[in-house]
């Protein structure tokens, strides 16, 4: 895969980032960085904080320790009006694609050159149409995303996302339920958006195989915190032992199979009279 | 003992959870007033939600108001007939209807169609993370999916309790005068002459502005604050409409009692 990094400065990074809901503590520092031009894949188990990582990115959640920069900002202490500055300058795909279901999806396309720009309609139009070829779905523009099957209301929601042509693409597992030929597709798309908007890319996702063909850097979570990193090379090469129960899909290893439990000698006990 | 101690705890946390919420509430209404300015001036969003909550709610007004002021006229009629005084069928009709029953039971019908409608259109949109991709997407959904509604419901409470309450009027003339045969002249110059503009009429408007400002309140509140699951979104309809009720008719007593003090 064609790397084109233009400029290494680093789009997104995380230095020991924390975050707890209550006391469960979700991130135990988190230290990441993504480049400018690069496809990042956040890869770990359900549950391990993927999201919560890449909702603490959009400045959605706070870090509670530690530092979180976009484009060299800190968003600990941003006012919403600037963080909202910034958000105009990321797209964000989320799990299900979280279209509006009273709007067709032209609508949902245009919706946020709508909010944010004064351009004429046929302008509008015509972006929309634009992104929606990009996405093969220039001909559905009148359907409902009831309508949609699930891999199309993702391309739809990804073309929603690119819409404003941003800086930085967030996926919350963008290949969730997807049949393998609209994953391929998804995965193909991710690839070629990033490229030709020279944006970055963050994927939270638990799909292997297909990370593995389309991004440049990936980071595994567990328990909060990064167990390896690496290439996707480097990560088909790894000998650790949680990249390797990952990448194949193997029951017994780092991970456990049981949730912590007490030993099962003390339930028979407790049956006891 | 122990059980007595864990009813007292459960009382208590209910009590303090009460509390919370009732703060909690107060905070959102007063992010709703400071995004409203924003949603106001994009006037066309307020205007979509003046077409759900009252046009679309205009059928069950209608009709309602019509069967209501059916039986009024029948039940006042029984009565008055007994003092033979059937004549001042026309002021126990515009009166109960302005007073009470127009507000009253409007409120009442607002919040089972209208007020639950908003609940599940926010309750879903939060299910579906369409909240969070707005916010995402750096357009407020306060400003943009809450304030919008709570102004359009209550912008059309007061048109629709108004609505109720002429229909009441016209329900009980058609019993009383068409098919009774109360005269006519009687039944409408009593009813001139009873009721009062700024005493009656006015006091049944303000009464209307506040159940609206209060269901649509908790519509929007129990839509956004509802947990984001299916279970989650019916649990928070059923909220909307029970909360409503009772606020309405616990309103209507506080005000009533400000209002008309039978001096």
């Amino acid at each position: 895969m064609s790397i084109s990094l233009v400029d290494h400065s680093p789009v997104v990074s995380l230095r020991d980032a924390r975050f707890a809901y209550g006391e469960r503590e979700v991130l135990r520092g988190i230290d990441l960085t993504v480049h400018r031009g690069q496809v990042v894949a956040i890869m770990g188990g359900s549950g391990c904080g993927k999201t919560t990582l890449l909702r603490l990115i959009g400045g959605q959640l706070r870090a509670s320790s530690g530092a979180v920069e976009v484009e060299g900002r800190e968003l600990a202490h941003m006012p919403r009006r600037e963080l909202y500055a910034l958000r105009r300058r990321m797209g964000m795909l989320f799990q299900f694609g979280a279209l509006f279901t009273d709007m067709t999806v032209f609508d949902n396309v245009a919706f946020p050159l709508r909010e944010h720009t004064d351009l004429p309609p046929g302008m509008v139009r015509d972006l929309v149409m634009m992104k929606l070829q990009a996405v093969g779905l220039r001909g559905a523009h009148a359907l409902k995303p009831a309508e949609l099957s699930g891999g199309m209301a993702r391309r739809v929601a990804l073309a929603r996302a690119v819409a404003l042509d941003p800086m930085l693409i967030m996926y919350d597992e963008p290949f969730a339920g997807l049949d393998p030929i609209s994953l391929g597709v998804v995965g193909q798309l991710i690839r070629r958006l990033n490229d030709a908007l020279g944006a970055s890319s963050i994927m939270v996702t638990h799909d292997v195989h297909e990370s593995l063909l389309i991004v440049d850097y990936i980071y595994f979570v567990s328990e909060g915190r990064i167990v390896a990193q690496g290439t996707p090379d480097e990560i088909r090469a790894s000998t650790d032992p949680f990249v390797h129960q990952f990448v194949n899909a193997e029951a017994d290893g780092p991970v456990a199979f049981h949730y912590p439990a007490p030993p099962i000698d003390s339930l028979l006990q407790e049956v006891r009279p | 003992m122990k059980g007595l101690l864990d009813m007292l705890r459960r009382i208590g946390a209910m009590t303090v959870d009460g509390v919370w919420r009732l703060g909690f509430a107060m905070r959102f209404f007063a992010a709703v007033l400071m995004y409203s300015g924003q949603s106001l001036r994009r006037l066309h969003l307020t205007v979509r939600e003046i077409y759900f909550s009252g046009v679309l709610s205009l059928l069950i007004i209608v009709v309602s108001g019509l069967f209501v002021g059916l039986v009024l006229g029948l039940q006042g009629y029984e009565t008055l007939q007994r003092y033979g005084s059937s004549e001042a069928l026309g002021v126990l009709v515009a009166l109960s209807l302005t007073r009470e029953l127009g507000p009253v039971v409007a409120g009442l019908l607002f919040a089972s169609r209208a007020g639950s409608a908003v609940t599940a259109e926010i309750g879903l949109m939060k299910a579906t993370e369409q909240l969070k991709a707005m916010d995402m997407m750096a357009v407020n959904p306060i400003a943009r999916v809450v304030a919008p509604r709570f102004w359009g419901g209550v912008i059309s409470m007061p048109l629709l309790a108004a609505m109720f309450s002429a229909m009441g009027v016209f329900g009980g003339w058609l019993i009383g005068v068409v098919v009774i045969g109360v005269d006519d002249g009687a039944f409408w110059s009593q009813m001139q002459a009873a009721v009062d503009f700024r005493y009656d009429v006015m006091n049944g408007v303000i009464k209307s502005v506040v159940f609206g400002i209060a269901v649509s309140l908790i519509a929007v509140f129990e839509g956004y604050d509802c947990s984001p699951t299916a279970e989650g979104v019916s649990r928070a309809i059923t909220r909307t409409v029970v909360t409503s009720a009772l606020a309405i008719l616990a309103l209507d007593f506080v005000l009533t009692s400000f209002m008309f003090r039978g001096q």
